[in-house]
């Protein structure tokens, strides 16, 4: 997994007064392919002579509460006082190695390494307290951030052991617990960040303040790939409190001024003539054309087994379409930038520190080491934040106007100039035996690469996102999983699950269409896809069908699957992996004048160890009202060329009062853990629409249900 | 440019901003209190939600002029020299922010309520809380947590 070698996770090192460091480092596994690189920590442990224990790492608080997961990893293999513990983020300007937080991937990444760090130092300081005591390593016991020496009545802190625990050697291989040992991991522990987050203190991007600092608006041209043509600024210039007005690259001009509202009345008061573009006649309807157009042209093989074109018997098709969405996280995009003529310091509410700095540093002729990006908290991610355009705008502004500057994006701007989930169309076939059963299986799915649009096309031309987000894991003799990649001229971006909510709704949507077909339950006729055990390798993941077949048995039992269901009411299933993580839900709704109404969802995951079941329910409940609101009435449209939605109303999100009672189980497991940020979006949608099916006999096969 | 006389979270402050400056830009960007948010910039999201004489108000929608010569509570000044606020106390021990933006807002949405009324039924909640948008979904954890907050006090604090 981790292209360094295990003999170089650890350096040990320590300052004279200071206590014990161990530097370690944390891959990154997804969304960007890692290369052979030379050893440089990312991460670091660093325990203070009054016992305080401090883990500084580079991944982003988004709210999904690596904050409170990843030190708790440590911390358990440490066997630390957590009373004692706190995390620390790391800036780009003072670390190497990947410091992307996406694809759900912060646990799985670091399980390992954190765990290694954590047992490294404690090992540490048993030996420095055996040392000391002149009593085998052997005889000593950890607890709470002592060492405990059991046969001579004697205990020694954390704090009073660093000096001479930071001048031994660091143990290559630490021994790891047994699960049974641990204290921490697994137990519900309120998150760290919470009181901040409650009385005001949090600071997040759009929070950053400096003296002497403007606030700045772009006016961008609406249509996308437009560019600005003229503009006149003599109304914006006589607004009191506008500094500077400035076109930044080719088609926006920024509006800076004293204050936000300043700002914004400049920003209105512009005239700008836009020159257009080719994509002056785009529509949605156009790019679903091209959509369906491309299923006909020749795809890349994901999965196959056995030879589709084969089996002989009742042939089903049917085919899907999924819109484009946009992530609107509460906190609209925003930056602060400082150009300093040799240096630029910028604080930024982001996923990708390294991309934040090495993407500022080549747009303003910059070294990569002279930006200095410090990441704050962010107020919600969902993937927005792992682009970096309001990055380089900020440090564009900044060098413009010579002066440091926070350029702050509207609503409006947030949803109009966004990057977007890609659309997609989705051609699914099956072959039933006499008994329903499926010979064979078919999914192609019509989707543009996002990772393309961004000059990194993947291997052979599949996307690598697709490497977690495609898998088919029902045991079908003969199965075809294709892709195919139009281009697409609105921006694209990773949303949360990417392409597995597209691929789980037409996947499980037909499944469904499949069972119906034959006459079968729906959840009995994929438990018997799923009867042997069997392994299924996926790229880079070896998935397992009992793991998912016990997810689906779990979502039932705790649903009540087997009872009849109150009058009125109707459910739904589905189930997908991705991220290495097995999902299962099971959606009740009742139709109400002809709409449904979600009454209830039930979800088990299978995501092997879990860290926090306190943070893992927070999860589901966020990841099941995500992909509520899409299923039910997300889309981003296009008309000339234009994004058509702009703020809440016309984009509107799952409020208080819609949304369903939800129950959130997991499988108990010792296997390595997995994602949860996203697995549990994919099976929403088709659950929810094969309750559907049940209630009225329609099939839904284009997203989202209250269309227009 | 007009002068006002604000009295926000009990001290007196003075300011000098055009009349239509909403009270959000005012507080965020004249006195730096920073922990009410902007959302959307139009009464869509509840994020800059704060009080003016103890009711619940949009603070980008409010124009200062409004909010002149009335008591503005912000979240800052939410908790009491005897500590947090019995809802910051709830928030915390059912654990409700995921990514804590909107907290503000729902938080100062919710002191609201129960001020008004003390004890809310289940409906009263939903209904005093659905225009206070949380894009993580804590829904749930808000609706608990207002209920934690409202019998705590009928325990007799």
């Amino acid at each position: 997994m981790s292209p360094i070698s295990r003999r170089q996770f650890l350096v040990g090192g320590a300052i004279a007064g200071t206590g014990l460091v161990v530097a370690f480092y944390l891959p990154h596994h997804g969304l960007h392919p890692v290369g052979e690189r030379v050893f440089n920590p990312n991460a670091y442990l660093h325990i203070a002579p009054d016992g305080r224990v401090t883990i500084v790492v580079a991944r982003s608080e988004m709210g999904q509460g690596v904050r409170t997961a990843l030190p708790m990893i440590l911390a358990e293999e440490l066997d630390a006082d957590w009373s004692q513990v706190s995390i620390q983020q790391a800036g780009a300007s003072t670390l190497f190695g990947d410091q992307t937080t996406g694809g759900s991937a912060s646990v799985r990444t670091t399980w390992e390494p954190m765990r290694q760090a954590g047992a490294a130092a404690r090992e540490m300081l048993v030996a420095a307290a055996a040392q000391q005591w002149n009593v085998p390593a052997a005889e000593c016991t950890t607890e709470k951030g002592s060492v405990l020496h059991a046969a001579s009545n004697r205990r020694a802190n954390y704090g009073d052991l660093v000096e001479r625990a930071a001048k031994l050697p660091v143990p290559k291989e630490p021994r790891l617990k047994d699960p049974s040992q641990y204290r921490l991991i697994g137990k519900s522990m309120p998150r760290l960040d919470t009181p901040s987050k409650t009385d005001s203190t949090a600071e997040f991007g759009i929070d950053f303040r400096m003296s002497g600092m403007k606030y700045a608006f772009l006016a961008r041209c609406p249509t996308i790939g437009g560019k600005v043509a003229s503009f006149d600024d003599g109304e914006t210039r006589k607004i009191p409190g506008v500094t500077h007005v400035a076109q930044v690259g080719d088609s926006a001009i920024a509006v800076a001024a004293d204050s936000v509202f300043s700002a914004l009345q400049g920003r209105k008061a512009l005239k700008v003539k836009w020159d257009d573009g080719a994509n002056k006649d785009l529509s949605t309807a156009a790019i679903f054309d091209v959509l369906r157009n491309a299923a006909n042209e020749n795809a890349v093989a994901l999965q196959t087994a056995g030879d589709v074109s084969s089996p002989k018997g009742r042939r089903l098709e049917a085919a899907y379409e999924l819109p484009m969405l946009a992530h609107a996280p509460m906190e609209p995009g925003n930056c602060f930038a400082h150009y300093l003529g040799n240096s630029c310091e910028v604080w930024a509410p982001t996923q990708v520190p390294q991309d934040v700095r090495d993407s500022v540093a080549s747009t303003i002729g910059l070294k990569p080491e002279d930006v200095h990006v410090n990441v704050t908290l962010l107020g919600g991610g969902f993937g927005r934040r792992l682009e970096h355009d309001y990055a380089v705008e900020a440090a564009l502004v900044s060098k413009a106007i010579k002066a440091p500057v926070q350029v702050m994006w509207t609503r409006e701007d947030d949803m109009r100039f966004s990057t977007y989930r890609p659309p997609s169309v989705h051609r699914v076939s099956a072959v039933l035996d006499p008994q329903g059963s499926p010979l064979a299986f078919s999914h192609r799915l019509v989707s543009p690469t996002i990772a393309g649009q961004k000059g990194q096309p993947g291997d052979g031309g599949i996307d690598p996102d697709l490497k977690d987000e495609a898998s088919f894991l029902y045991l079908i003799p003969n199965i075809s999983i294709e892709y195919v990649a139009p281009s697409c001229a609105v921006p694209l971006g990773w949303l949360r699950s990417v392409y597995a909510a597209q691929m789980a709704f037409a996947s499980e949507s037909f499944v469904d269409e499949l069972a119906v077909a034959a006459g079968k339950d729906p959840l009995q006729y994929r438990l018997h896809l799923l009867a042997e055990d069997k392994e299924i390798s996926f790229f880079d993941t070896k998935w397992r069908s009992d793991r998912l077949r016990r997810v689906l048995q779990l979502v039932a039992d705790k649903s009540g699957w087997d009872k009849p269901l109150p009058v009125g009411r109707h459910r739904g299933i589905a189930a997908f992996g991705c991220f290495g993580t097995y999902a299962a839900e099971v959606v009740e709704i009742s139709m109400q004048a002809g709409d449904p109404h979600v009454e209830r969802v039930v979800a088990a995951v299978d995501c092997g160890q879990v860290i926090n079941p306190n943070i893992l329910e927070q999860q589901i409940d966020s990841a099941v009202i995500f992909g509520l609101s899409s299923a039910l009435r997300g889309q981003i449209t296009v008309e000339h060329g234009r994004i058509q939605q702009a703020n809440f109303d016309s984009y509107p999100i799952l409020r208080n009062n819609e949304v369903p009672v939800i129950e959130a189980y997991f499988v108990e497991s010792h296997e390595a853990p997995t994602g949860i940020g996203e697995p549990p979006v994919p099976p929403l949608a088709p659950a929810l629409c094969n309750a559907i099916y049940s209630a009225t006999k329609k099939r839904i096969r284009k997203l989202p249900i209250q269309n227009g | 440019m007009s002068e006002f006389i604000l009295r926000v979270n009990g001290s007196e402050r003075k300011i000098d901003v055009p009349d239509d400056t909403p009270l959000l830009w005012v507080l965020r960007d004249t006195l730096d209190l920073t922990g009410t948010k902007y959302g959307c910039g139009a009464g869509l999201c509840g994020a800059c939600t704060v009080h003016l004489d103890g009711a619940a108000v949009r603070s980008c929608l409010t124009a200062v002029s409004v909010a002149a010569g009335k008591a503005v509570t912000t979240i800052e000044g939410l908790s009491s020299q005897s500590g947090l606020h019995p809802l910051q106390q709830a928030w915390i021990a059912e654990d409700v922010p995921q990514c804590g933006y909107c907290q503000s807002g729902q938080i100062m949405q919710a002191a609201a309520l129960l001020t008004k009324t003390p004890h809310p039924s289940d409906e009263e909640i939903v209904d005093a809380m659905s225009g206070n948008l949380c894009r993580c979904g804590t829904y749930h954890r808000i609706r608990r947590a207002i209920q934690h907050a409202a019998s705590s006090r009928a325990g007799g604090q």
